[in-house]
């Protein structure tokens, strides 16, 4: 750590009993990006599952609007020390989506439009932990927050709630993905503040 | 080097260039590295780290070519090591300093 | 009388680490802007259009670092930031205002350099400037003029309204050793009194002018916000500038 600076105080931040070890309470809702914003119209955009037998399924954005979709209310905690309580969101649930696939395959990798990838086990999808979301705080995703659909895993750091995700990958074995392979956690779990590899 | 106004929207997909990596590459880099030259392995481009396209607002550094936006260049710097990723770069030719 | 500017050299070869530099004076630019004048014990010396990374640690540990263009050469140890306070930053707010003399300041640098001009080049050089990207470029005017360099500078200097100008008075009134620089204007937003062309944007036209065109090959540095760096580089290009002459530096969405 550096000197103190003496005055300086940054960002509004405070630390609260439901944050993680080493987070910021957040009032805004910061945009990071690792790249230009892509821009999918929704009559190209698709969301695809692939199995590790090669077996696709996909949907339009039309299937994803017609399938039941949930309300959730979510805490989300960025690796670089922001969180955000009680987020407001609407998607359909990975447990729906994965409800015809068939598969032996313990991990996933998310792919998103632009080329962003992310790897988490199956597991972490399932069990009510994931949505592919496309509302939050009641209006249509913002491109600049993933729209026109992100992956939500609230459980684990932000970077693998996939934006602008394109679909999931079913893997027999674990692809860590873009920022697991610079130096980021395989895993993320922020309430063992497991930020970076060996953490 | 900082700039004002702009909404998160526009703030998302905007980018810096590589002279803003001048003060994390050398912490690495016995010398600056932000006029060593490098070749694009997506598509050929050949230039200066200085003129790479560098999202900075993100969990790491992400620099891109300016002609196809392929990743180039990734830094990530945890509390005890940095971490960097060259492969989107063929080579890079790294000038050493000139006795002035 | 001036003292000679310690010629800079990149450092080579040795750790950048970061310094502890102190806040010796001020001067404010504009009701906005600030130049922070700091004395930084073991400063290696730097080059024109080289800049530093500042780091700012509130007493949690919270920290976050800001990078500034050096303003002016290297004067013993003294160091010439000039930062513009950005409504809601987090940075810029205190370093116009908090930080005071005295005060300490953690300093990295100097980095940067492929974005310098070295007074043993000739010249001639054509300087564009956009709001604070003038910053670096004026760290250009005055290496040059306390090496006593005779290189021909032009300064093409964009900004939205007068008030918003930095070192109006020097620009406006050059010191001795200044002639063979050049400074025009561009006013995006509202022009001085009698100004001969409404507020607009820079044009090609702005550009070139005698002594400077494409075909004498100058020393190009353009400094700025992406969008109007972006502008004036490919305006450049395309009246036949060579581009590995054109050197950008673009001042991006760090926050303030």
């Amino acid at each position: 750590m550096g000197i103190v600076t003496p005055g300086f105080e940054g960002r509004r931040r405070e630390s609260a009993a439901r944050l993680p070890p080493g987070q910021y309470l957040t009032g805004d809702f910061p945009v990071l990006s690792a790249g230009p914003t892509p821009r999918i119209a929704l009559d190209q955009w698709e969301f695809v599952i692939t199995t590790e037998t090669g077996q696709a399924l996909r949907w339009s954005w039309s299937d994803l609007q017609a399938l039941p979709s949930e309300t959730p209310t979510l805490d989300i905690h960025c690796v670089t020390k922001w969180s955000k309580l009680d987020t407001n969101w609407e998607g359909v649930s990975l447990d729906t989506l994965m409800s015809d696939v068939d598969t032996t395959a313990d991990f996933a990798l998310a792919h998103s439009y632009g080329g962003y990838t992310t790897n988490l086990p199956l597991e972490d999808l399932l069990d009510g932990k994931a949505w592919v979301a496309y509302r939050y705080d009641g209006v249509d995703l913002p491109a600049e927050h993933g729209g026109p659909a992100r992956l939500l895993v609230p459980h684990l750091y932000f970077w693998k709630s996939a934006k602008w995700v394109r679909g999931i990958q079913l893997l027999e074995e674990d692809e860590p993905g873009f920022w697991e392979t610079a130096g980021y956690h395989n895993y993320g779990d922020p309430w063992r503040e497991q930020r970076y590899q060996g953490d | 080097m900082t700039e004002a106004d702009m909404t998160e929207a526009e703030m998302a997909g905007e980018y810096e260039d590589g002279n803003a990596l001048a003060g994390p590459l050398r912490e690495i880099f016995a010398v600056d590295v932000t006029a060593a030259v490098g070749q694009c392995v997506s598509c050929g481009l050949i230039g200066p780290i200085a003129i790479l396209r560098v999202y900075r607002r993100a969990p790491g550094a992400v620099a891109r070519c300016p002609s196809c936006d392929a990743v180039l260049l990734r830094l990530v710097r945890g509390p005890s090591a940095t971490w960097l990723d060259l492969k989107g770069i063929v080579s890079l030719q790294i000038p050493l300093p000139v006795a002035e | 009388m001036a003292r000679a500017a310690v010629p800079g050299r990149l450092s080579a070869g040795r750790r950048l680490e970061w310094h502890v530099g102190q806040l010796a004076d001020y001067r404010d630019e504009t009701p906005t802007a600030r130049t922070l004048v700091l004395d930084v014990p073991d400063w290696p010396g730097h080059l024109a259009g080289q800049h530093v990374d500042v780091r700012l640690t509130a007493p949690d540990g919270y920290s976050t670092e800001r990078s500034y263009s050096l303003a002016a050469p290297a004067d013993d140890g003294r160091l010439q930031l000039t930062v513009q306070r950005v409504p809601d930053g987090e940075v810029s707010p205190y370093l116009t205002g908090v930080f005071s003399a005295g005060n300490p300041l953690e300093i990295r640098g100097p980095v940067g350099g492929w974005f310098v001009w070295r007074p043993a080049e000739p010249g001639p050089v054509l300087l564009v400037a956009g709001g604070s990207g003038i910053v670096p470029l004026m760290a250009m005017i005055r290496t040059r003029r306390a090496a006593n360099s005779q290189a021909r500078f032009r300064l093409v200097y964009s900004v939205r309204t007068p008030g918003d100008l930095y070192y109006a008075t020097e620009l406006g009134h050059p010191p001795p050793g200044d002639d063979g620089v050049d400074v025009s204007y561009v006013f995006t937003r509202a022009t001085p009194e009698d100004w001969p062309v409404p507020p607009r944007r820079i044009q090609v036209d702005d550009l070139h002018a005698e002594g400077f065109s494409a075909h004498v090959q100058p020393a190009c540095f353009v400094c700025g916000p992406t969008a109007f760096v972006e502008v004036v580089a490919n305006m450049l290009v395309g009246l036949g500038y060579d581009p590995s002459r054109v050197k950008t530096e673009r001042f991006g969405p760090t926050g303030g």
